[in-house]
């Protein structure tokens, strides 16, 4: 975190604004490339959001109430009663530029309505004018403008461009989460239905099929057995997974882009054989087809609906009287958990603190939300020697880690990744400093923004990431980006695709699986991916 | 004097001028954080345009080694290709090199025995234009690809779980 300004450098900020001359004059531009298409009604309604139609962010009318304007100022009013820090947030910023050129949409694209510090000022200078008396009787010289239309599409192509990674707020010698910011302002275009549908469909069926795909409880079942078989075929070793069994002493949620979509496939490959693997040392594990969603896009709506869809989980370990929770490899699951889930559902006291039943560590740190991130876990194995691993048979990669905004600023999992990668494999290089940890860059497609067809700002927010690995690339012959967000496995192979398409996207797990070995296994000549494994390229 | 000569002497006054050019397509407030940050990190814009200009520059006027030239444009390029410019924009710095050479060294540029190597340095800019107009082209093209890519990879394994096609298994 940032550390905490002396006197002396406070007295330094310069309090003129070092934004550009005229900046509310300049309207913003929708256009094709990087704004994400509007919620469909059907997927608002199904949710019971306000506001259910079909609109194009692209027209001139965006089908708004009639009323929008008071709906947006008693919004702002209850939220600015309700979150003290949305309150503290609008009113403390100097201006002193600090976070302006950290973001990676600002870096990325050039544009100055990305500066944070910028971002923020939109929603802020129609805070003052309706909140502050120098904003109502001053107007523009106290940096106030009245809330149209025009502001609001603004408001509305900023806030979509902001991946709530949090990356400026290290900066910000006053702490200003502009996360916070973004979340607020999201809700309040959620009031008025103004979602994009990215985010809107998967909240729908996260809500009523139990994942952002909304796939049914059977064909989940059918890409584990499928998995199970591909397993088999690299290992000889057959594993038996459970879904939705009753009685069972942990319960695994995991994001569902992990088991549909490569390459998170092969690190959902990893974790059937991690469990496997313990079995005979007494994990007693189910899957679930009902929670099986560890995302949630509710975090990107509002509050409520996050909350609504974190309860899910929850009451799936309730239904099968599970005693706590191991999630998976994600990150924006793990803020919603780490951050907010005891707030909104807490506390789990139906479940149990969590007790690695293979080590016997209790994972203080979850003892109120009682749900273990998979990373935490393994690294303890690993600790403890109860992991037998070849890191050789990832000797064809070498590996570079990419910090996810939201496991490392969000939940501080620095040391934990970087002690299980160095455990599994023989090569591995570090990006620049302040490209990782806690200055880690977004993966550039976060909070939502992975859609299609906003595919160029995407890869600009993806270019600072993208510019570390392939540094990395060309220094050290780097391979492998590995991480522990499945949404960046859905997005990096994406971005590097255009950047530095030589570098590849894996989940620690794919790799942690590759180097275990069973006992009675065949001799392995692939890895979970079908590809040669070192020293093994004549056998294929 | 020779060209090359007249163009090595002004090499750093004109690479900071057309730096200059290539930074003034940006907006106001961007160009002061462009310039001033250097870290190569904080500041991947900015120090690929200063880095590569360089590199461009000392190519076209006396190296002309193209997989240079086609670098170094491929860096600048895919990097305006994906920003607020349009196709012309995002290649037209290339072009400004030319009437900035013209304009820096004025009156040298007279002597009628120099008018033989301007036209091959003109030639050679043009030609590196027409590159740059290629990367962008395949730039584009990759955009549009990895879009197709990633639509196919998020629904392909499940129409195939969900016995909605059957490939040809392997031989």
């Amino acid at each position: 975190m940032a550390d905490t300004p002396k006197p002396e450098e406070l007295s330094k900020i310069d309090h003129a604004p070092p934004l550009m001359e005229g900046w509310m004059d300049v309207p913003a531009e929708i256009r094709p490339g990087i704004y994400c298409y509007g919620a469909k009604a059907k997927n608002l309604a199904a949710v019971g959001m306000p506001n259910a139609r079909d609109w194009n962010p692209a027209d001139e009318d965006w089908k708004l109430p009639d009323n929008w304007e008071q709906i947006v100022e008693e919004g702002m009013k209850d939220r600015l009663d309700k979150y003290r820090s949305f309150k503290l947030f609008m009113d403390i910023c100097v201006r002193c530029g600090a976070c302006a050129d950290k973001c990676h949409f600002f870096i990325g694209s050039g544009d100055p309505k990305n500066m944070p510090v910028m971002r923020a000022e939109l929603l802020r200078s129609v805070y003052r004018k309706k909140f502050t008396a120098a904003g109502k009787i001053l107007g523009k010289i106290a940096g106030a403008r009245k809330l149209t239309e025009e502001v609001l599409k603004e408001w509305w192509t900023y806030l979509y461009q902001c991946t709530e990674c949090r990356r400026c707020s290290v900066f910000c010698p006053y702490g200003i989460d502009m996360a916070e910011i973004t979340i607020m302002g999201r809700e309040l275009t959620n009031l008025l239905g103004l979602n994009i549908d990215w985010i809107a469909g998967p909240v729908a069926n996260c809500n009523r099929t139990g994942n952002h795909l909304g796939i049914q409880p059977h064909a989940y079942k059918d890409m584990i057995d499928f998995f199970v078989d591909e397993i088999e075929e690299v290992t000889g070793i057959r594993v038996e997974p459970d879904l939705n069994r009753k009685g069972a002493e942990i319960l695994f949620v995991t994001p569902s882009g992990d088991v549909f979509a490569d390459p998170g496939t092969y690190t959902a490959m990893g974790y059937l054989m991690l469990f496997h693997y313990l079995k005979s040392q007494g994990l007693d594990i189910t899957w679930s087809t009902y929670a099986s969603e560890g995302g949630n896009f509710g975090f990107f709506t509002s509050h409520e609906m996050a909350k609504r869809l974190n309860a899910k989980m929850y009451a799936e370990a309730k239904r099968l009287g599970v005693k706590w929770i191991l999630g998976g490899e994600c990150g924006h699951m793990w803020r919603v958990v780490h951050q907010y889930m005891n707030t909104w559902n807490g506390p789990a006291d139906f479940l149990e603190e969590p007790v690695s039943p293979i080590t016997g560590t209790k994972f203080e740190t979850a003892t109120g939300t009682k749900m273990v991130h998979i990373i935490e876990f393994t690294a303890d194995l690993m600790r403890n020697n109860r992991l037998k691993l070849d890191p050789s048979r990832n000797d064809n990669l070498i590996v570079t880690f990419h910090d996810s905004c939201n496991t490392s600023r969000g939940m501080g999992f620095l040391e934990e990744p970087r002690y299980v990668i160095k455990n599994v494999c023989n090569n591995f290089y570090e990006m620049p400093p302040n490209t990782i940890r806690e200055q880690t860059f977004c993966c550039g497609s976060g909070s939502g923004l992975n859609a299609g067809e906003d595919m160029e700002l995407r890869m600009r927010g993806g270019l600072p990431r993208a510019n570390a690995v392939k540094h990395v690339h060309e220094k050290y012959g780097v391979n492998m980006l590995s991480c522990i967000c499945a949404l960046d496995r859905a997005v990096l192979p994406t971005s590097l695709g255009y950047w530095v398409p030589e570098v590849a996207v894996t989940g620690v797990h794919e790799m942690v699986a590759n180097a275990l070995v069973f006992e009675g296994e065949k001799e392995r000549t692939t890895n979970l991916r079908g590809e040669p494994l070192p020293g093994m390229e004549e056998e294929e | 004097m020779s060209l090359k000569n007249l163009l090595s002497d002004n090499r750093s006054s004109i690479i900071k001028k057309w730096r200059d050019i290539v930074i003034s397509t940006y907006p106001i407030d961007t160009q002061r954080f462009l310039k001033k940050e250097k870290d190569r990190f904080s500041n991947p814009v900015g120090q690929t345009i200063a880095e590569d200009l360089e590199i461009l520059y000392d190519q076209l006027t006396s190296d002309n080694d193209t997989d240079k030239i086609a670098r170094s444009l491929d860096n600048i390029v895919r990097i305006r290709a994906v920003q607020d410019f349009k196709p012309s924009q995002a290649v037209g710095f290339v072009f400004a090199l030319k009437r900035l050479i013209k304009k820096e060294l004025g009156s040298d540029l007279k002597a009628d025995d120099l008018r033989d190597q301007i036209e091959s340095l003109d030639e050679r800019i043009d030609n590196a234009a027409l590159m740059a107009l290629d990367i962008y082209s395949q730039c584009r093209q990759r955009i549009y690809e990895l879009r197709v890519i990633e639509t196919t990879n998020q629904v392909s394994r499940l129409l195939e779980r969900a016995n909605l096609k059957i490939e040809i298994p392997e031989l």
